[in-house]
């Protein structure tokens, strides 16, 4: 029999080892899975988790995919970590993805044709304001009413895909697109696109934002009393007012900045691999970030590792899909069953397993 | 007499620490017999072995005449153990006969389960209305609600933690007569405490640990307190020292402070008002939750108020927050250590980070000096007698009494000019409170002004200068310390709640 005994302090060396063995638990759970769809597990492991980055025939592709994919995650759940660990439970980083680009192309489209270089500068101040103002919409309203930021920030998503749809039919659309749905293509508008800086990287400037923001977290939270206080919200809410914390300004805090970050990301997006604004511009970045943010600990450096391991799964599930006609539902599945098994052994951190009946008094 | 309870040679290790070491003892039927100990003498995990929470490594159990190795605290109360703890499991929405059944086996259906409760209440004296939601009680109240969930059981051995820690002396005294009748009608009692007065009056029998071992046995009634003290802590007590000590301004004053509960089931404070000058000590008395949290939070910052309700050195504080009031020299330490005064899974660095941030200048331009905080938090260590390995584990994995010196350290350790202090040596053993008290006392002598709330009123006494009680969120008067006797004290309190009934003639 197997019983859970709690461990004195949590322990160091489980913290660090429970996503790698959440991601082996996953690739035999996921292997069983592709098994009995009739496929050859080690082939599916292989083509998700190898090709990608060294098959010759595919890495020419996929290899700059990496970071170009991993990018707005990394950044949306260094975002959203501040506030998971002040207990602050932004679920809505998707919308303010959306609100971010869209922000963010209207200021570059404002400008078109014009030639200057402070357009692009302007369209990322515009998409972090997006985001910020769609996030403070919920912090504002949990700082001062205590609504549940959680309800609130999810719904927002649906709003803001609602305002996406509209504006790419409407206001923002092409006039040259021949009515098609749609944005003009910024990424072919020099002034305002977000290209690729060293060829055959993936690297954008948003992949730049994604390693300052990671940089940037880990100071806040291993050196700055900001990040201090943050964490201490989040474990022991009573000691952090002793401590001083104002409670809802930590909620305007962290809300803003995964707001501004969720935003950013979505205007780089926009300027540079999505192109334009469309009704489907949104693939649901804002969701996975959360997963990506939990895989990784909640910590900086775990979180760009999780973004690099997520993004693969997504380029190699693609891969997959195509290449052993796997179906899109049972990559998904998956992806979902590597964030159960993160959060299953996650009690290993706090408790130790002990085999073996309870004991009796010893002869 | 015969034997309820016979341990022999239990042993249990944790790792790092050997929490018993070969400890025997023996219980008679009907006897009171005290188990008394510094903390981390491991009191508390051999009693957790007899009711079933942990199991020894060695070493065995006899409970009435058979081998006794309970695998859990529903077997141990099968078998006829029973366990009041310190710290109540109560739910406060809930009223007193459904959280009586909520800790039964198999509770009987409402009806006869409150005509039990009050049967019982009456023939023991503890009265108590089944009816009555646990959230209204006072904390003396909710205790008989523990006792009572005991006795339906029927115990052959009853195990009482700490169990005068929230109740007023007369209170006290009709705990104690109602443990005296269990006693005379064939139950077993272990008593734990550190209140050496009170093991003298009730008990008779006791076992000393020291460091998990068994150091003496001997019989209360023909020890002195201090003999007994000094068995348990194995060394010479002195009392603190009281210095001749001119007062200076009025540092901390208190005016018509009025303000609603922020806890749930709290207790609102109605037009208190107090002055503690620079080198007193105002000791504030009172039962559990009669608004001694709410005044700590007042005074402390947490909890913000019109700005001349409180005032430092003569300047409103009462809209400033905790940060601002430090700056003003102004610390606290409040009650409940884990989750308020410390976070439970951060270190004791970060934990000294916690409150010492302001007055030590840990921080730069807002970014951390770790050294400095290291250094700040051994020194706590150090000067307060922290038994830890070391700064770097988490609060929680610190014993009760080990924390508690810890934070009241951290907030000494801040040269402060006002202290504001809740239940200072709560759960804390003989050694140690007499050394936080001494080290309050030098502070007072090098000018700072004290308010300590606290439910041990011998504490007070030893302590302060002036004395007042809380009682449903109202503060009596100050008056001087000097000729207060104890019945004095108890009507201050509020005398007996609920108790007019109980033991008449």
């Amino acid at each position: 029999m197997l019983r859970l005994e709690r461990r004195p302090s949590p322990s160091r060396f489980w913290q660090a080892a429970t996503p790698v063995l959440a991601v082996l638990l996953t690739m035999i759970a996921g292997g069983i899975m592709f098994a009995l769809l009739g496929k050859n597990p080690v082939d599916a492991m292989r083509t998700i988790f190898w090709d990608p980055l060294f098959n010759a025939q595919f890495a020419s592709y996929s290899r700059p995919q990496l970071l170009v994919k991993a990018a707005p995650l990394i950044l949306i759940a260094i975002g959203l970590s501040l506030g998971f660990r002040a207990g602050i439970w932004n679920i809505g980083a998707e919308g303010q993805y959306i609100m971010g680009a869209l922000a963010g192309a209207a200021v570059g489209l404002a400008f078109y044709p014009a030639d200057h270089w402070y357009i692009f500068p302007l369209m990322v101040l515009a998409g972090a304001f997006g985001g910020w103002v769609w996030a403070m919409i919920p912090a504002i309203l949990r700082s001062r009413f205590n609504t549940n930021e959680i309800l609130v920030s999810l719904l927002l998503v649906y709003v803001a895909e609602n305002i996406l749809a509209s504006m790419s039919l409407g206001l923002l659309r092409n006039p040259e697109g021949g009515g098609f749905p749609g944005s003009r293509n910024l990424s072919q508008y020099p002034s305002a696109a977000n290209p690729e800086l060293i060829a055959g990287t993936g690297m954008h400037w948003g992949v730049l934002a994604a390693f300052i923001s990671v940089i940037a977290a880990y100071v806040l939270l291993q050196r700055h009393i900001l990040g201090f206080h943050i964490k201490l919200a989040g474990q022991a809410p009573r000691a952090a007012r002793f401590a001083g914390v104002n409670p809802g300004a930590l909620v305007v805090l962290c809300m803003g900045i995964s707001g501004t970050l969720a935003g950013l990301a979505g205007l780089f997006e926009v300027a540079g691999p999505a192109g334009k604004i469309s009704i489907d511009f949104n693939v649901g970045y804002g969701f996975t970030a959360i997963i990506v943010a939990f895989l990784g600990r909640l910590n900086p450096i775990g979180i760009m590792l999780a973004g690099l391991l997520m993004a693969l799964t997504y380029i190699g599930g693609e891969l997959a899909q195509f290449m052993l006609g796997l179906p899109a539902a049972a990559i998904q599945a998956f992806q979902g069953m590597l964030l159960f098994f993160l959060l299953a052994v996650d009690v290993l951190t706090n408790f130790r397993i002990r085999l073996g009946a309870r004991m009796g008094v010893a002869p | 007499m015969t034997e309820v309870l016979r341990i022999e040679g239990v042993t249990k290790t944790y790792p790092g620490v050997v929490a018993n070491a070969d400890v025997s003892l023996s219980v008679q039927t009907g006897e009171i017999h005290a188990l008394l100990g510094e903390n981390g003498a491991g009191k508390s995990t051999l009693v957790k072995m007899i009711y079933g929470l942990v199991r020894p490594d060695a070493g065995q159990m006899i409970f009435r005449g058979a081998p006794f190795a309970p695998a859990s605290p529903g077997a141990a109360r099968v078998a006829g153990v029973g366990m009041v703890f310190q710290h109540f499991s109560l739910f406060e929405a809930l009223d007193v006969a459904e959280n009586v059944a909520l800790g039964m086996e198999n509770p009987p259906p409402m009806k006869t389960l409150a005509a039990r409760i009050r049967q019982v209440s009456q023939d023991y004296g503890l009265p108590l209305d089944p009816s009555r939601r646990v959230g209204d009680l006072s904390a003396g109240e909710r205790q008989r609600v523990e006792i009572i969930r005991c006795l339906l059981q029927d115990p052959k051995l009853l195990i009482m933690d700490e169990p005068t820690s929230v109740l007023t002396p007369q209170e006290v005294a009709i705990l104690f007569r109602t443990l005296r009748q269990l006693a005379s009608e064939g139950t077993a009692i272990l008593y734990i405490s550190h209140k050496l007065e009170e093991i003298r009056t009730l008990c008779d029998e006791a076992t000393i640990l020291r460091r998990g071992r068994v150091v003496a046995t001997c019989t209360p009634r023909e020890q002195s307190a201090r003999e007994m003290a000094e068995l348990m802590v194995g060394t010479t007590l002195t009392p603190p020292a009281r210095r001749n000590r001119p007062l200076g301004h009025v540092a901390l004053q208190v005016t018509g402070l009025s303000v609603p509960s922020p806890i749930p089931f709290g207790t609102a404070l109605k037009d208190v008002s107090l002055k503690v000058a620079a080198g007193e000590v105002l000791g504030i008395a009172g039962v559990a939750g009669n608004g001694q949290d709410e005044l700590l939070l007042a005074l402390s910052g947490e909890l913000r108020t019109a700005p001349q309700m409180v005032q430092i050195d003569g300047k409103g504080v009462g809209d400033l927050g905790p940060n601002a009031r430090r700056a003003l020299a102004l610390v606290a330490a409040p009650e409940e250590r884990l989750g308020h005064a410390a976070a439970p899974d951060m270190s004791l660095v970060e934990n000294a980070l916690l409150s010492g941030v302001v007055r030590k200048g840990l921080t730069k331009r807002g970014f951390i000096d770790w050294p400095a905080t290291r250094t700040f938090a051994a020194g706590i260590v150090a000067d307060f007698d922290v038994r830890t390995p070391g700064t770097h584990v988490a609060a929680r994995a610190l014993s009760g009494g080990n924390l508690q010196k810890f934070v009241v350290g951290r907030e000494l350790s801040q040269s402060p000019g006002i202290i504001v202090i809740n239940q200072p040596t709560w759960g804390v053993d003989a050694a140690a409170a007499a050394a936080i008290r001494q080290a309050i006392l030098d502070r007072a002598s090098d000018g700072a002004a004290v308010v300590v709330i606290s439910q041990d009123l011998d504490e007070l006494l030893e302590i302060a200068d002036t004395f007042a009680a809380l009682n449903e969120g109202r503060l009596t008067a100050q008056r001087p310390v000097e000729g207060l006797t104890v019945d004095e004290i108890g009507l201050m309190m509020g005398g007996a709640h609920g108790m007019e009934v109980a033991h008449h003639g």
